[in-house]
């Protein structure tokens, strides 16, 4: 039994009370936060982890296709080829509040008017393994941006997850236990007082009453 | 308007350059984070970094795991699959579960 270092007084018992009150509330509503975000983490998890192999295996054939192109013209050819770039990426960032966890969102936008403007050379010098290879990269560009989406915002809720837990558990094994000893403590205090005022009371009325008929002497 | 990087050896990252993402090319952890430094000052939602190079730098990934921008990405790079990203999200899992329960 865990007992604050309370005085056993009924003031505190009142304070004490209110604290429960509270903290039996907040912990009801931070267990609904925990589930809940527990339920759209496990979400963002699974598809996560989908998008992630997905992207692993892309990427295996986007670099393979680019070493082919690398070996069936001179390397130099097809770094020169991709050394000034067409196209270019920016992502918007905005913001959602899930649970009060502030996920971030990406939305891709391109620089030029066409999102498949990407082959930034003459076909003439390189191989075909090279367009296919931008190509490829090109699709899993969007899908990557996707991926980074899910693994910030699993991150972020894991964080957000393990906190929550811990405040839940907290609550729950160690503050709302603790208040609740205190106060059978302070309860049983009270009562006890109160007792031992009653008998303190029987025992001077039976001392006045003594000595006002002196029951013992004539006895 | 956020940019997005990737950061590893010339091998594994050039291609992404013809879709229009910043590359810088680095094979030294050092270097790596000073680029990311640079990065995450400059304007960069996403930063794609190869596997191999971010295990030499785990506290640079720890850094910014729990700020909004910029996400830092593992991507395998041309060496091969090393299984670090996917076993990270089983990190995420670990974390907040307690233990890695999806797989």
């Amino acid at each position: 039994m865990a007992v604050l270092h309370t005085n056993p007084t009924r003031m505190e018992l009142i304070n004490l009370k209110r604290k429960l009150a509270t903290a039996r509330r907040g912990h009801r509503l931070l267990k609904d936060k925990r589930d809940e975000l527990m339920r759209r983490f496990l979400e963002l998890v699974r598809e996560n982890k989908q998008l992630r192999r997905e992207i692993e295996e892309g990427l295996k054939e986007a670099q393979a296709h680019m070493a082919l192109a690398g070996a069936s013209v001179s390397e130099e050819v097809t770094n020169t080829a991709l050394m000034l770039p067409k196209q270019e990426m920016f992502v918007e960032v905005s913001q959602k509040n899930v649970m009060s966890v502030i996920l971030p969102e990406y939305d891709v936008s391109y620089k030029t008017a066409d999102e498949n403007d990407i082959y930034s050379y003459a076909y003439a010098f390189t191989s075909f393994d090279l367009d296919a290879a931008v190509r490829k990269y090109a699709d899993l560009a969007v899908k990557m941006v996707k991926l980074a989406q899910v693994e910030k915002s699993c991150s972020l809720m894991s964080g957000e997850i393990e906190k929550t837990r811990r405040r839940v558990n907290a609550l729950e094994y160690i503050m709302i236990p603790q208040y609740e000893d205190t106060i059978k403590y302070i309860t049983m205090k009270l009562d006890e007082n109160e007792r031992s005022a009653t008998t303190r009371l029987m025992k001077v009325k039976n001392m006045m009453l003594e000595n006002a008929h002196h029951y013992n002497e004539r006895g | 308007m956020f940019k997005i990087a990737a950061i590893g050896d010339r091998d594994s990252i050039t291609g992404f350059a013809s879709v229009g993402l910043s590359i810088f090319c680095t094979d030294e952890p050092h270097e790596a984070k000073k680029i990311i430094k640079m990065l995450a000052e400059n304007q960069f939602a996403v930063i794609y970094i190869t596997e191999r190079l971010l295990q030499k730098i785990p506290e640079e990934y720890e850094r910014y795991k729990e700020v909004p921008v910029p996400a830092i990405i593992p991507i395998p790079g041309i060496t091969g699959n090393t299984g670090f990203g996917l076993q990270n999200v089983g990190k995420f899992v670990e974390r907040a579960v307690g233990s890695d329960i999806i797989n």
